[in-house]
């Protein structure tokens, strides 16, 4: 078995007439965390829609063990995606489920399993994000923190090979962060899959991953080990993982001189 | 002038396109929708949600417009001495016409903006989309239900609007204004023909059935996932569904009630 789980060659995509992606390539490994980094707008969610099949790149390739996503039939897409799991930025549990009932959803969907044995998978995967206790709880009555862990112990349920994680950091008070952070670090340890992990949080996503991709306009910037980018010789890089206010992206946006502006009749 | 052709030309091929996309749909949904079979559960939630839940305004607006009629062809067919005419009046023009019609309006209004509202909203919070990404068809699951739901419930409010509407009738002629009881009932009996006034009003309640659901059901579906855009999917299910209703009445009426 190849120890790359996931492999973009050539990745062309565009939304309208804006180019997002311009001929990316590169390998996710089977085993560990690997980050997705890049500013708002770079088309990371993106990515990961490609990856699951749920939009079609106008070039390139993308495999998923082996299998040539976009080249699939429908029934065998869906039999992929049940090897995927997808944690999105919101939660996208069903509103109109209870959380036990989000979480045996796909269960429910795909397997023959009886009651009694849902319930105990259920319960595990619940326990295993510390919320068993939210079982009967309404989407609605959960913070977004805990939203995400429900959506998280869901995309566990199928045991899949692959996690993908969309901004799970994203708007998090620090406790809720910090419960994200070392969930996504012990889950991938333990269960020794695949994690995807799209982010713009720098400090935490450097703390978990193995490798990080970085994107911006539409290509790999820099690739590499946490530590290779945190050294970096790359300004943008560097401003980038180190946050500063200017760089190469500049702080003020594309203008005249102001004393021109000030004076202008 | 060239501005206002190439402009004219934009909103055409939009609609064209607009009216490609939601005929693939409705292909989709009706192919989805032998799924529900083996998941009768998902559809009766539906029937409860789409129809039983629009029930009530169905009943009152029933009950008053019956009531209404009743009153008003009274007063006109007194001067005549043919007020005995009250109850096939009010039943024809309920089963072949305002039955069919009200009950589609007020269902677009009711039930259409609900299920567009609500499919847009799963949408908009990546509901769908999760549930495509479980391996799950939001089409078998989420539409599909829905949309036949709607084609089942629309026939049955119709006709229970026309039954409530002729008691509304009822209770107005002879029990307020004193007419005759078996006059009121005698004539329809006489004059209502079950195939050429019942069967056809039902046929165009499942007609406007079909349609309102799928103009609701493709609108929450293709809405865009923001609040306006959640908004204005929502104006056009009722706008554009009610439209269609009177346009179709139109049409039906003209190929089912020829001489």
């Amino acid at each position: 078995m190849s120890d790359v789980l996931i492999k973009i060659r050539d990745l062309h995509f565009s939304r309208g007439d804006r180019k997002i992606f311009d001929g990316i390539s590169l390998d996710i490994p089977r085993h560990g965390i690997t980050a997705i980094m890049g500013p708002s707008g770079t088309g990371k969610t993106t990515l990961l829609k490609l990856i699951g099949g749920q939009l079609t790149p106008d070039q390139g390739l993308i495999e998923v063990d082996g299998l040539n996503v976009h080249q699939l039939s429908t029934a065998k897409l869906f039999e992929l995606r049940q090897r995927m799991g997808m944690l999105f930025q919101s939660g996208a549990l069903l509103t109109d489920l209870s959380v036990f009932e989000n979480v045996a959803y796909p269960l429910r969907e795909h397997t023959k399993l009886n009651e009694a044995m849902i319930r105990h998978m259920v319960l595990l995967k619940l326990n295993a994000v510390g919320l068993r206790g939210a079982a009967d709880l309404a989407p609605a009555e959960l913070s977004g923190g805990m939203a995400r862990r429900v959506a998280l112990a869901r995309a566990m349920a199928l045991d899949p090979m692959m996690i993908m994680y969309d901004e799970p950091f994203t708007g998090q008070d620090p406790i809720s962060m910090g419960v994200l952070v070392s969930l996504i670090s012990e889950l991938n340890k333990a269960l020794n899959i695949c994690s995807i992990v799209v982010s713009h949080d720098v400090p935490e996503t450097l703390s978990i991953a193995q490798y990080v991709h970085i994107i911006s306009a539409g290509k790999i910037v820099e690739s590499g080990s946490p530590d290779d980018l945190r050294n970096s010789q790359s300004a943008w890089t560097h401003q980038f993982v180190h946050g500063d206010a200017d760089g190469p992206v500049h702080f003020h946006y594309p203008a005249s001189p102001l004393l021109d502006d000030l004076y202008e009749e | 002038m060239i501005d206002k052709i190439q402009h004219l030309g934009a909103i055409t091929l939009h609609s064209f396109q607009r009216l490609g996309r939601a005929s693939l749909f409705l292909f989709g949904v009706l192919a989805s929708s032998a799924s529900l079979v083996a998941r009768p559960r998902l559809l009766i939630k539906q029937l409860y949600a789409v129809g039983v839940q629009t029930l009530l305004i169905i009943i009152v607006a029933g009950l008053f417009v019956g009531m209404v009629m009743a009153l008003q062809s009274y007063y006109a067919l007194i001067d005549f001495g043919a007020e005995d005419s009250v109850g096939v009046m009010v039943a024809l023009a309920l089963l072949r016409e305002l039955g069919p019609v009200i009950t589609a309006l007020l269902f677009a209004g009711r039930a259409g903006s609900a299920l567009t509202a609500e499919i847009g909203l799963m949408k908009a919070t990546e509901q769908l989309s999760g549930m495509e990404m479980m391996a799950v068809n939001p089409m078998k699951r989420i539409i599909a239900p829905r949309f036949i739901a709607g084609f089942i419930s629309m026939p049955l409010l119709a006709t229970i609007f026309s039954a409530v509407g002729v008691i509304g009738a009822y209770v107005v002629a002879v029990e307020m204004l004193g007419l005759d009881s078996g006059a009121f009932w005698s004539q329809p009996q006489n004059k209502v023909d079950l195939y050429l006034d019942i069967y056809n009003g039902i046929i165009k309640s499942i007609v406007f059935g079909f349609v309102v659901t799928w103009i609701a059901v493709f609108e929450g579906y293709d809405c865009l996932p923001t609040s306006e855009g959640l908004a204005q999917a929502t104006t056009r299910t009722v706008v554009h569904s009610s439209l269609a209703i009177l346009f179709l009445d139109f049409v039906l009426t003209a190929l089912m009630f020829t001489k």
